[in-house]
């Protein structure tokens, strides 16, 4: 069998796979990373009933790949992502994944990688602009997406900056605006953010949408509004990289 | 990456120009301040010595103290938005330290638009600091060829310096010397060109971070029998690597073109990223920037106004993507790295467009890397290496 970590931003995953996925764990990423990735991989072996002799090659990915010390090989996310986006659907042609920490845009060319682009050195456009945002508005981040289902007059967020934005919620929050449409109003700031950021390479169809804030129905929603694609959401969005991470070391083995 | 013998040479022949230039004064030498694109020949025949502050801060930048200058910069009220190579001299000074110890102060300044605007600017503020002389050459933008009359109002312009030059350092003009010097300054392109073009060869015995390193010589000390010298050792070693078909990167997979200036204080950790992944930067179009100099012996001095007109950063987008265009052919490329360099404008300004033409027309991938040549203040280490690998790996590596 063969294992991929994924040690993202805000969680690590695992996948552990045998000509199918066999189990699959996430779990918050702690500031120990070193101890995450060993408790995600214990939890990923537990989980599937095997023991670490059982498996025969592991690929870390994700931020803190390298961190991974019983991985044989460290590979992109981006790589992982498109690899596991292709084994799911191999009709996809374009991967956003959004993640805690960056949100990229990969084009796809027969399951390999055509063209890549991610967003810099700022938090717009990522999970953790939603994190200061459910902060801000003192609520659960998985509560989000249905809360924003129910707006029926979202506002307007000029700034994709965080800090700016947190600072245009505060000041709805005191003109006695509805959250879910300030939350409605941020998920379209968010779907803007990364439209313009994909829109660099060519958005082709399919399009699928991976990492923790495709868990976010709202985001999605907005997304498919602002791109004005049709866009499929997997099983499980969050293990896409680690997915991809299980299937290159089955390759690599 | 196997380092070059002559890297050892380099520091010393760079070392001792520093000391001359700590020393001038009691050869009655004058030191100049003179800017990367400035047509340096002409002060050549007057025995100044030439000192480059963008060599000098990306000694710093390479140092890793590029932001301590910078902050001492803004401290005066300087915009983090500005030039890093500026705001990092004008902390050295500021601070009257560096890495080899500071500059030696100027007795007059040199400096040519064709490489920024910044350069008027900064300079104006060096020659308020110092009270000195500043020679200012303009150099009209090349939007598609070089005008006659461009030429001809560079000529004037240089022709009226040489009183100025003459007084400043009195010292006559010696045509004899200057003209000599030209072709001194041509034997050194025509080695570097030499140099550069190894990177043809497959593998590469060079890597662009060798020539990154080995540029402070023809920036520098252009026209001087040392950089001949120098060069025709490098030269001799890159041919040894050739015959023992030795390349700089072990197992050369993939071959790649870099743009734009280096990122100082990251090279090491970058040519070990590249290494890793069995690839080689075997050329860039910063570096071959100067591997270009006509000479026409019945007119030198239009033949200076000329070459420096046409220098990389004053020609449109048009002609700079001929140029690349031609690296990727000459060098055989299967890739190429932008460097997006937040500090200078004229080289990253029109990046993205480059970068889709060439995809477009030569069908090569294209990397962009957000970073800045010395404030590594805004290098994002950790994201830049992921879309570094993350390239890699789609190109096979």
């Amino acid at each position: 069998m063969w294992c991929g970590i994924d040690i993202g931003a805000s969680t690590a995953k695992a996948v552990v796979f045998d000509e199918r996925i066999v189990s699959k764990v996430v779990i918050s990423s702690g500031f120990d990373t070193k101890r995450t990735a060993e408790e995600v991989f214990e939890k990923g072996l537990k989980k599937a009933g095997i023991t670490e002799e059982d498996i025969e090659y592991i690929v870390a990915t994700g931020y803190g790949r390298i961190m991974v010390s019983m991985a044989s090989k460290t590979i992109t996310e981006i790589t992982c992502h498109a690899k596991g986006a292709y084994y799911l659907d191999n009709t996809v042609r374009t991967v956003i994944d959004i993640g805690g920490q960056d949100s990229k845009g990969i084009a796809l060319d027969n399951g390999k990688v055509q063209d890549f682009v991610m967003n810099d050195k700022c938090a717009a456009g990522t999970g953790r602009f939603l994190e200061v945002m459910a902060r801000a508005l003192e609520i659960e981040l998985r509560e989000l997406g249905e809360l924003s289902m129910k707006s029926q007059e979202k506002v307007s967020i000029s700034s994709t900056c965080t800090v700016f934005a947190e600072s245009e919620v505060i000041s709805y929050k005191n003109q006695g605006k509805k959250k879910e449409d300030i939350i409605a109003g941020l998920h379209e700031a968010i779907a803007s953010r990364i439209y313009a950021m994909v829109n660099q390479i060519p958005v082709k169809e399919k399009i699928m949408v991976t990492g923790g804030v495709a868990l976010n129905q709202g985001v999605v929603q907005a997304l498919k509004t602002k791109i004005g694609k049709e866009i499929t959401i997997p099983e499980d969005p969050q293990i896409v990289g680690a997915l991809g991470a299980a299937l290159l070391a089955r390759e690599t083995f | 990456m196997k380092r070059l013998h002559t890297y050892q040479d380099l520091k010393k022949l760079v070392g001792s120009h520093y000391m001359q230039a700590k020393t001038a004064q009691f050869f009655n030498q004058k030191v100049a301040w003179v800017s990367s694109g400035a047509p340096v020949e002409l002060l050549r025949p007057f025995d100044c010595i030439t000192i480059y502050p963008e060599n000098h801060t990306s000694i710093c930048g390479a140092a890793k103290v590029g932001p301590e200058y910078c902050e001492a910069a803004e401290a005066e009220g300087y915009s983090r938005d500005l030039c890093s190579y500026f705001r990092c001299d004008r902390g050295s000074t500021l601070l009257g330290t560096s890495p080899i110890g500071g500059l030696p102060e100027p007795d007059f300044l040199f400096g040519c638009n064709n490489i920024c605007g910044t350069i008027l600017k900064w300079y104006e503020i060096v020659q308020r600091h110092f009270d000195v002389p500043f020679l200012f050459v303009d150099t009209p933008f090349v939007h598609s060829t070089v005008y006659e009359h461009a030429v001809e109002y560079v000529v004037e312009q240089l022709k009226g310096f040489i009183p100025v030059l003459e007084s400043l350092t009195e010292r006559e003009f010696d045509e004899e010397k200057f003209v000599k010097g030209l072709y001194l300054s041509k034997e050194c392109v025509e080695l570097w060109k030499e140099i550069l073009l190894f990177g043809a060869h497959k593998p590469s015995p060079l890597t662009c971070f060798d020539a990154f390193t080995q540029l402070a010589a023809i920036v520098s000390l252009r026209g001087t029998e040392e950089v001949v010298t120098h060069y025709k050792t490098l030269k001799t070693e890159l041919e040894e690597r050739v015959q023992k078909g030795v390349g700089a990167v072990d197992d050369e997979k993939i071959r790649l073109l870099w743009d734009n200036i280096p990122v100082w204080y990251a090279m090491r950790s970058l040519s070990e990223l590249f290494e890793k992944h069995n690839a080689c930067l075997v050329a860039d179009t910063y570096t071959n920037a100067w591997a270009s100099a006509n000479i026409d012996t019945g007119n030198p001095m239009e033949s200076l106004a000329r070459n420096y007109l046409e220098i990389y950063l004053n020609i449109s987008m048009d002609l700079m993507l001929e140029k690349i265009q031609n690296l990727i052919k000459v060098f055989d490329v299967d890739g190429m790295v932008m460097h997006s360099n937040r500090s200078c404008k004229p080289y990253s300004l029109g990046q993205y467009d480059l970068a889709r033409n060439i995809k477009e027309e030569t069908g090569i991938p294209v990397l962009i890397i957000e970073a800045d040549m010395v404030d590594s203040r805004s290098y994002a280490e950790a994201q830049v290496k992921t879309r570094i690998e993350a390239f890699l790996e789609s190109l096979g590596g």
